[in-house]
């Protein structure tokens, strides 16, 4: 409406197709992963509701084995591959990072580009894959079931993920060399927003650790092709080598999945309690101390697999190592919240759910590290539950507490805020009610990757289904008030909820330079004692 | 006593309970930390709540001794958790002596099972109560996972190795066994039957003819009527010429197999190996992988002429070989 005397910024400078598929600029390149990944978040989501549809009878009458085995597969590939591991890195991360640090973009813009290109291309070979017969092998690949056996497109999909990682590793080395080189005159590692610190840690799992997972899945296809006979033990292989390489990658990238979504919990926590973080070192260097042992724990996932008493025994003493940086990060969030000034905002309610997801998901970690209660729950339905918790729960309610509150700054417009607020608190229903019944349902017994399963467990998986259609809307509610905010948002002004951080100096859309001039910071992160509170951050 | 508890999986193996124990233990510090978080929050949340009023709240930058609290405590229990886990790992992995051994083998999509009578079964095992019961197991193709959640026991089942569990029912009854690895396309059919038996039915149930019982797959011609598996293995030992290299009395051109079965053996390279399940399993089909001390690699393969189940034969009638006769349970 007013858009004749509205200054030029990074969404108005230029309109055309090709400024937005050859740009550079940090912050449409992370629009464009925001609509990739939202279109791979409906697919995957689709598959989803397939399986929860057919797990509410146990007599798998909606589709055949072989589709509901592909349809789970697939669920997993697209959600953990082109949605979750990228979601906050490529989307928040992209257009944060620099602006968050005072820098114009990221180090290497045109690598940048060149990773959503690579994104979008494992995609597509991963669709195709799909759409020609799909895949049946679970998001884990096993061998040699995936390597000898399953006769369906695994090879496609490998090759898919194999390209997908390069975006991963590409991102990563971005995000490392901007932050170490490329951070405002003042702005000292011990005073950097913790979204960075949690960015810069993550970025080292995705550099450090994707090249695995590339060459597992690259072994995987040249073993279809060529029958090397690595993991086929009729040919010599080591059907459970696959297993160490896989999680010595895949465990890591649970971290991928979690450690951004912590760096946006505690932004949001400390604006909504104007307050800074409590234990500020402790909540930085936990982002590296749970990245670092994130890499010496992959052994966890394999305790059922015959490894020696002790092998198992390591590994349980290590994840138990993880769990306590973990706890050191809930304590010191709650503690944040301790004599603040507290509002409830929809970011911060997303915040708020986010840690009880985050904690249940957490605590029933410790069934599966220790030894003796995993061997009972391990590949049970326990475990979807569990890593549901830690990976959707905490990487998507993470994913969108972040989104709420940065998408004045992105998009220049305001949603409605109580309809955002009530979003979030049926998601928080909805997840509760999905999956909670599913560690009762995992204790009892019920093996993850059914596609029938015995009468007694019935109850608890129609609750399930029931919890997830609610999920359902409380995820489809934000695609909905976000675009509507497009359209008739009101205009949001530089920094609508009266934050700290540099993000919040520059106009809401920043220009496509992000600052006129460089920024130079002189306080430590967080110091809302010198800001004036606001008044409730009026919404549309 | 957990019983009468809907939603709770029956307790039928004498490791449920210890199971069970922890479980409630890790519920209960669960539940206490995450009650603790939802009540800081939610009483934070209320307390602190902005107000018109508000002024900037004091910074509280942190409290390293607070911090080391709460890292510390957290690591305290955690030990416990560790070493309770690991203690109960310990029981689930090392069986005890006088177990009965049963032979398993994972197939797309069905488990074979072979007692040392001779007596097979498909996708349903009986064992009698209050008595060990040790498998070994092995798989055709892809990894299967043998699972009884009555027993809170599981265990993967590889191709190309074997793999061990043991359990002790404690409880007559039938009881559901589970593939928990995902194996393709009827995984959640690859589901059986644990019939726990009093010991004289299941005497009785052994004695009964294996041709009477149903028995399938490749080698179901190998199935001598009545005979152990001891027997059959003797009688394959036999037809395959083993007893032309590995005679009883050595000095021949292969080990002599008397006693073998579990004592240390010395190999070539100077190491031992203790001549287990899967040493001998791998001795017949990769026989130049380890060479005993003082013989040729000259041993050709079986491989692609003996099922797994007939090495699982084969390995019995060696266990069976013993210098004094002290192995009399099973024998026919």
């Amino acid at each position: 409406m007013d858009a004749p005397e509205t200054p030029k910024n990074y969404l108005t400078a230029d309109y055309s197709i090709k400024s937005w598929l050859l740009t550079v600029d940090h912050k449409r390149i992370a629009v464009l992963y925001l609509v990739s990944i939202t279109a791979m978040f409906l697919l995957g989501s689709a598959f989803a509701a397939g399986i929860r549809l057919e797990l509410l009878t146990p007599r798998g009458d909606l589709f055949t084995s072989d589709t509901y085995n592909k349809l789970f597969t697939m669920h997993g590939i697209v959600m953990v591959f082109f949605f979750l591991i990228p979601s906050i890195p490529a989307v928040l991360g992209n257009f944060l990072v620099p602006i968050m640090i005072g820098a114009r973009d990221l180090a290497f813009p045109k690598i940048n580009l060149l990773s959503w290109y690579i994104y979008v291309i494992g995609a597509t070979f991963a669709m195709f894959a799909m759409i020609t017969g799909g895949v049946d092998t679970g998001w884990t690949f096993y061998t040699p079931y995936s390597s000898w056996v399953s006769h369906t497109n695994v090879t496609a999909t490998a090759i898919g993920i194999f390209i997908t990682g390069f975006s991963s590793i590409l991102t990563g080395l971005n995000f490392i060399v901007t932050i170490h080189r490329m951070r405002a005159p003042g702005l000292t590692w011990f005073r950097m927003p913790l979204f960075i610190w949690a960015h810069y840690a993550t970025s080292l799992v995705m550099v450090l650790g994707t090249p695995v997972i590339a060459i597992t899945v690259a072994l995987v296809g040249l073993e279809r092709i060529f029958h090397l006979g690595i993991f086929n033990p009729q040919m010599g292989g080591d059907p459970i080598l696959f297993q160490h390489l896989f999680w010595f990658y895949s465990h890591p990238a649970v971290y991928i999945m979690i450690l951004p979504s912590m760096g946006v919990i505690s932004e949001l926590i400390t604006c909504f309690s104007r307050k800074s973080i409590f234990g500020y070192s402790f909540v930085a260097i936990s982002s590296l101390a749970i990245a670092f042992l994130g890499f010496i724990v992959w052994g966890h996932h394999m305790f059922t697999t015959g490894q020696s008493v002790y092998t198992g025994m390591i590994f349980s003493i290590l994840s138990f190592a993880v769990a306590i940086p973990s706890a050191v990060k809930t304590f010191n969030w709650t503690a944040t919240l301790y004599r603040g000034s507290l509002s409830f905002e929809a970011p911060m309610v997303y915040a708020l759910c986010y840690l009880g997801l985050f904690t249940i998901g957490g605590l029933t970690g410790l069934f599966l590290a220790t030894l003796g209660t995993d061997v009972h729950v391990h590949d049970t339905y326990f475990v979807v539950a569990h890593f549901h918790y830690i990976m959707v729960g905490g990487a998507i309610l993470g994913y969108l507490g972040g989104l709420h509150f940065w998408w004045p700054k992105i998009t220049g417009k305001m949603y409605p805020d109580g309809i955002a607020r009530t979003a979030a608190i049926i998601v928080f229903i909805g997840f509760n009610l999905t999956f909670f019944p599913q560690f009762v349902l995992g204790y009892m017994g019920m093996p993850r990757r059914y596609h029938f399963y015995v009468d007694e467990f019935q109850v608890l998986n129609v609750l399930s289904t029931a919890g997830a259609g609610i999920l359902g809307v409380g995820y489809l509610l934000p695609m909905f008030y976000f675009v509507w905010s497009l359209i008739y948002g009101k205009k949001a002004p530089a920094n609508p909820w009266g934050a700290t951080g540099l993000e919040w100096t520059t106009p809401s859309p920043p220009p496509t330079d992000n600052f006129a001039q460089t920024p130079v910071v002189t306080e430590d992160a967080y110091s809302y004692e010198n800001l004036p509170v606001p008044t409730r951050a009026s919404a549309v | 006593m957990i019983k009468g508890l809907p939603l709770f999986p029956e307790q039928a193996s004498t490791v449920a309970g210890q199971v069970d124990a922890l479980y409630f233990f890790l519920i209960a510090v669960s539940g206490f930390f995450a009650l603790l978080i939802a009540a800081a929050v939610v009483i934070f949340a209320i307390v602190y709540r902005r107000r018109a009023t508000d002024t900037a709240p004091r910074p509280v930058h942190g409290s390293t001794a607070l911090e080391l609290t709460w890292s510390l405590i957290p690591f305290g229990i955690a030990m416990v958790m560790f070493f309770w886990g690991a203690s109960v790992y310990f029981t689930m992995k090392y069986p005890p002596d006088n177990a009965i051994p049963i032979w398993v083998t994972g197939k797309q999509w069905m488990w074979k099972l072979q007692h040392q009578t001779g007596r097979r079964e498909i996708n349903e095992l009986h064992v009698p109560v209050g008595r060990p019961v040790l498998l070994t197991m092995t798989s055709e193709d892809v990894i299967h996972s043998f699972y009884v959640p009555a027993f809170r026991v599981k265990q993967d089942v590889l191709p190309g190795r074997y793999t061990t569990l043991w359990f002790e029912a404690t409880r007559t009854g039938r009881f559901h066994l589970f593939c928990a690895e995902y194996c393709g396309t009827q995984h959640s059919r690859m589901i059986g039957s644990i019939v726990v038996m009093e010991p004289a039915a299941y005497q009785q149930w052994l004695a009964t003819s294996p041709t009477a019982a149903a028995t399938g797959g490749g080698a179901a011609a190998a199935d001598g009527g009545g005979k152990s598996m001891a027997a059959q293995g003797e009688a394959l030992f036999g037809q395959l010429g083993c007893g032309a290299c590995h005679q009883a009395a050595g000095g021949a051109l292969g080990p002599s197999l008397v006693g073998v079965f579990g004592s240390e053996v010395p190999l070539e390279d100077g190491s031992t190996v203790t001549a287990d399940a899967n040493f001998l399993r791998k001795s017949i089909l990769e026989p130049q992988a380890q060479i005993v001390k003082g013989f040729q690699p000259i041993m050709p393969t079986f491989k692609g002429q003996v099922t797994e189940e007939q090495i699982q034969q084969i390995i019995e009638y060696i266990k069976s070989l013993k210098a004094t006769a002290d192995n009399g349970q099973g024998q026919g």
